[in-house]
């Protein structure tokens, strides 16, 4: 019987480990940016402190299962222990020393990785502007003044401050390689700050349930040199399309797989009041509702 | 007249019609098989006006399956079209239908399967184990039941009769506000969850008093079986937590019918409190369904190891730590919406302390186990699995309390591998566990070993084989409630192994529904005549099964933590012949029943917008209450000479 159960168990874990490791795209355990780096050390060591007490805990489940089974006789039997301070000391202790380790843990590193807090690098930063909407990503490039859906490009080794609304119902902001999501709310700002170490092409998209074409609300993060970055920007300055207040009021609307657009220039304070209008009625923007 | 319903409400879509069919054909052939053998007077009789705390226990559990099964074949939907949705092809469910599925899934599994589960366990042994001859509040516990039920009906109708929420099992708003799910789907989530609430929070309070109220002499807290502990604990929970569902809930009602603002996108609303609200209740309940399950394992772990249960004393206290830690953690729920680092921190430290006594108690079972002789029988073999399996999700959960660690998992695959972790690892092995340990109590006779044993294997082998991928997609990045995906990222694979993993459980659960049409047809040869099968420890076990509808003729003495163990051992049994007493006991009484139909109007009426029968309902609802409350005729004395013959026969039976 715990033979059957043991092997049945090692069977169903390798071979998840198996197919892993046949697809290779573990995201989440690849990071290419610091913050995503940093998150995948804190995975790795807070598993390690954490088999500490489970591997034990495997072992006993196994061994005294089959030790003390029913059919042993030679085992002991000894129903009035049902007691012990010893013990009661170490398995308090034990959990709670490691718990102390990881909540020390979880306090620096609570700080260290806060979405909020702006990169210690001396380089300056690229600004994005994210608005989630029904259902596809806006993103706003003040400084450059232009704007592009569900596609962004960022220079590689620069940190990105991304600022993040939404014009739609709550969404999560998330590009695995490069680090934790945060979410996109309306009437309201979060912050991100990111940045990529490797050149690449990375996915992302929404974390949280927003609707119906929520599955589409994915977007690439193309990450190049700061030539690539330049060249870029003004490669989509030459796009006939602007985004004013009346093309803003269309994109709105709801949409599903939404190809990628670029916008040559953006009316200046649209972000500000995307999330104004929530604010203020009679704010510049109309209220779908 | 009909409010919103109309015409284009009925069912239009093949699934949905083949669905509609289906619980049709359930229902009529119910109806065809009550008239047949004329058992409508026994069903009305024997069930529904019964107030005996062990038929609304077996009750709740029959629903409990039922939903079980509609709950999993949502689940099956889900897997098999995310087997299929991949690039060009996109699967067989519309997003429309596909996100009603998984929001129907996660109300049904939490709601409607594991609370009347845990309240069908609580009703059948809770009296016993305290030595109590019913709950404090036998109508109550009618009532509660049948709210329940008038829950269960309306997230059913919703499959054929409109639609259900697309929101996700929670209804964040803005999405659940009328600006963004205009349909009926959210207004019977709101309905159904606030019926069955209410009767939730009757029945936690019923059981706090009764444990409080009614323990047999002798049964001093200190005394008290693990299972009532626990029990005891996770009503206290219910009591603090449901009233937070209630009030939430409501506001989210008051927004979409009256136009207010709590949660909307303008004019001050503020989705953030919904989401602390809804999670104040949220994480609680988690502890709520978890508990019980503990206090299963305690008592299961102990019987069939025939050891008193490892560090009693420590058991309970840990219980107690986990009952108040359980309130200060919501917040781990949504580390990603933006709070400080100092908040996040102390949630995560908080939530990670909660695993210190889960630790312990896990040690305390495999402590009860050292120095035992261990049958297993299947209950110990779902408490075996369980220590494993819950092992593991206890692991992903306090890796996911990091802050940290949590903005790359959360919302991903890894997080619903988590919580299916603990959640089916720990409350549904557990509900299983107990199930197949007290139901020889409840009808007298055991269930099959063999297919049991079929079962849990399924379930076990299953479980993992559909989970593991699901840790391995959130680790490549794919998010929670996708209907569709791309080939890139190479996800497909692990989705069809996952797909494959629910099949091994759906064969998991036709072996327990064999198991019991199996056991019933053999009953004969399977016969507990003793009371106690397995040669148990606590007082549910001194009496026969199934026992008498007074539960005890005498009342007990409990002088021991195993107060029946404790009998058996120290020879306290009397072999006399006992005086007998005349036993006071509730009358039956259909008002239960007919005051949850009169709200399931108000709440039907309420989720279509019709006025003039909500009106209709409330004052049904009200005549009815006055009405009960001016019955004065509600017990009655069972004859001490009836008690001597019951408990005669039982005696000539044990020999």
């Amino acid at each position: 019987m715990i033979k059957k159960f043991k092997s049945s168990l090692r069977i169903a874990f390798l071979s998840g480990l198996a197919l892993l490791m046949v697809s290779c795209k573990a995201v989440v355990l690849d990071p290419k940016g610091v913050i995503a780096s940093d998150e995948r050390t804190l995975i790795f060591t807070a598993v390690g402190l954490m088999l500490i007490v489970v591997i034990p805990v495997f072992i006993m489940t196994f061994m005294f299962a089959w030790k003390y089974r029913a059919s042993n006789s030679q085992a002991t039997y000894d129903p009035h222990w049902t007691h012990s301070t010893l013990l009661e000391v170490v398995v308090w202790s034990v959990s709670g020393i490691i718990v102390a380790i990881l909540a020390t843990i979880t306090w620096i590193s609570s700080h260290r990785l806060d979405p909020y807090k702006p990169l210690d690098v001396i380089t300056k930063p690229v600004n994005i502007q994210v608005i989630a909407l029904d259902w596809k990503w806006l993103f706003i490039y003040p400084e450059e003044n232009i704007a592009t859906i569900n596609y962004i490009k960022l220079p590689v080794n620069v940190p990105i401050n991304f600022k993040i609304t939404s014009d739609a119902p709550m969404n999560s902001f998330w590009i695995p390689q490069l680090g934790g999501q945060i979410y996109a709310m309306t009437g309201m700002q979060t912050q991100l700050h990111l940045m990529a170490t490797n050149v690449g092409q990375y996915g992302g998209g929404s974390a949280n349930f927003s609707g119906a074409g929520f599955s589409g609300m994915r977007f690439v993060a193309s990450v190049g040199s700061q030539e690539d970055f330049e060249q870029w920007v003004s490669e989509v300055r030459q796009s006939a399309n602007t985004l004013n207040d009346g093309e803003y009021i269309q994109i709105e609307k709801p949409s599903e797989n939404t190809p990628v657009t670029y916008y040559s220039s953006v009316r200046p304070g649209l972000y500000h009041d995307v999330i104004l209008k929530f604010m203020m009625p009679n704010a510049n923007l109309p209220s779908r509702f | 007249m009909f409010g919103k319903l109309t015409l284009d409400a009925f069912p239009h879509e093949p699934i949905i019609i083949g669905a509609a069919i289906f619980m049709a054909l359930s229902a009529l052939s119910i109806v065809g098989v009550l008239f047949y053998f004329k058992k409508w007077k026994w069903l009305w009789t024997d069930w529904i006006t019964s107030v005996d705390h062990k038929k609304i226990g077996i009750m709740y559990i029959i629903l409990a399956f039922i939903m079980l099964f509609r709950g999993f074949t949502d689940a099956v939907m889900m897997r098999s079209h995310l087997a299929l949705s991949v690039g060009s092809s996109h699967g067989y469910l519309p997003p429309e239908h596909y996100d009603q599925v998984f929001t129907a899934h996660g109300v049904i599994m939490i709601f409607f399967m594991a609370m009347p589960f845990m309240f069908g366990l609580l009703n059948l042994i809770v009296p016993l184990q305290i030595g109590a001859r019913d709950v404090a509040f036998p109508f109550l516990n009618s009532f509660s039941f049948w709210l329940t039920a008038v829950g269960m009906v309306l997230v059913n109708m919703s499959l054929v009769l409109g639609e259900f929420a697309a929101t996700g099992w929670l209804a964040y708003p803005p999405l659940s506000e009328l600006a963004y799910s205009p349909g009926v789907g959210v207004d019977y989530y709101i309905w159904s969850l606030q019926i069955s609430g209410l009767g939730t929070l009757l029945s936690g309070i019923n059981f706090f008093i009764t444990i409080l109220k009614m323990r047999c002499p002798g049964m001093n807290l200190m005394r008290m079986p693990i299972f009532t502990w626990t029990a005891l604990c996770s009503m206290i929970l219910v009591i603090i937590a449901f009233p937070v569902l209630t009030v939430t809930l409501a506001m989210l009602g008051l927004d979409r019918y009256l136009d207010m603002h709590f949660f909307t996108t303008s004019f001050g609303g503020n989705q953030m409190m919904y989401v602390n609200l809804i999670w104040a209740w949220g994480h609680p309940e988690v502890y709520i369904l978890i508990l019980p399950a503990f206090g299963i394992f305690s008592e299961v772990v102990a019987t069939f190891s025939k050891k008193r249960i490892f560090g009693y004393v420590t058991m309970v206290w840990a219980t107690a730590i986990i009952t108040v830690l359980s309130f200060i953690v919501w917040l781990h729920h949504f580390f990603t919406m933006g709070a400080g680092a100092n908040v996040n921190a102390f949630f995560g430290i908080a939530t990670m302390i909660i695993s210190i006594p889960t630790g312990v108690k896990v040690f305390n079972w495999l402590f009860t186990m050292y120095r035992g002789r261990i049958t297993f029988s299947v209950p110990m073999l779902w408490t075996i699995g369980f220590l494993i399996t819950f092992t593991v999700g206890g692991m992903t959960g306090v890796l996911m309390s990091i802050p940290g660690a949590d903005f790359q998992l959360h919302n991903s695959l890894f997080l619903v591998a988590h919580f299916h972790n603990t959640i089916i690892g720990g409350v549904a092995f557990g509900y299983f566990a107990g199930f197949t340990y007290w139901f020889p109590k409840a009808f007298g006779f055991k269930l099959n070993e063999r297919l049991g044993k079929c079962a849990f294997w399924c379930w076990l082998v299953g479980f993992y084989v559909a989970f593991i991928p699901l840790y391995a997609l959130g680790l490549m990045g794919m998010t929670r409630r996708l209907n569709h995906y791309d080939a890139a990222p190479g996800w497909h694979p692990l989705l069809i192994v996952a797909a494959i993993g629910t099949a091994i459980v759906a064969i998991g659960i036709l072996f327990q529904f064999a198991q019991i049409a199996y056991s019933i047809l053999k009953k004969e040869s399977s016969q507990d005549t003793t009371g106690d099968p397995w040669d148990g420890r606590t007082l549910e076990w001194s009496i026969s099964s199934p026992p008498p509808f007074y539960n005890f003729a005498i009342t007990p003495h409990a002088d021991d933590i195993d107060a029946f163990w404790d009998q058996k051992i120290n020879n306290k049994i009397s072999k006399e012949k006992p005086h007998y007493e005349d036993i006071h006991m509730p009358r039956n009484t259909g008002m239960g029943f007919i005051i949850a139909f009169t709200i399931f109007i108000i709440g039907f009426a309420l989720i279509w917008h019709i006025n003039w029968l909500a009106i209709f309902g409330l004052v049904a609802t009200i005549v009815c209450v006055i009405k009960r409350s001016f019955d004065y005729d509600t017990d009655y004395y069972v004859k001490a000479a009836e008690v001597e013959k019951i408990e005669s026969e039982f005696s000539s039976r044990k020999k």
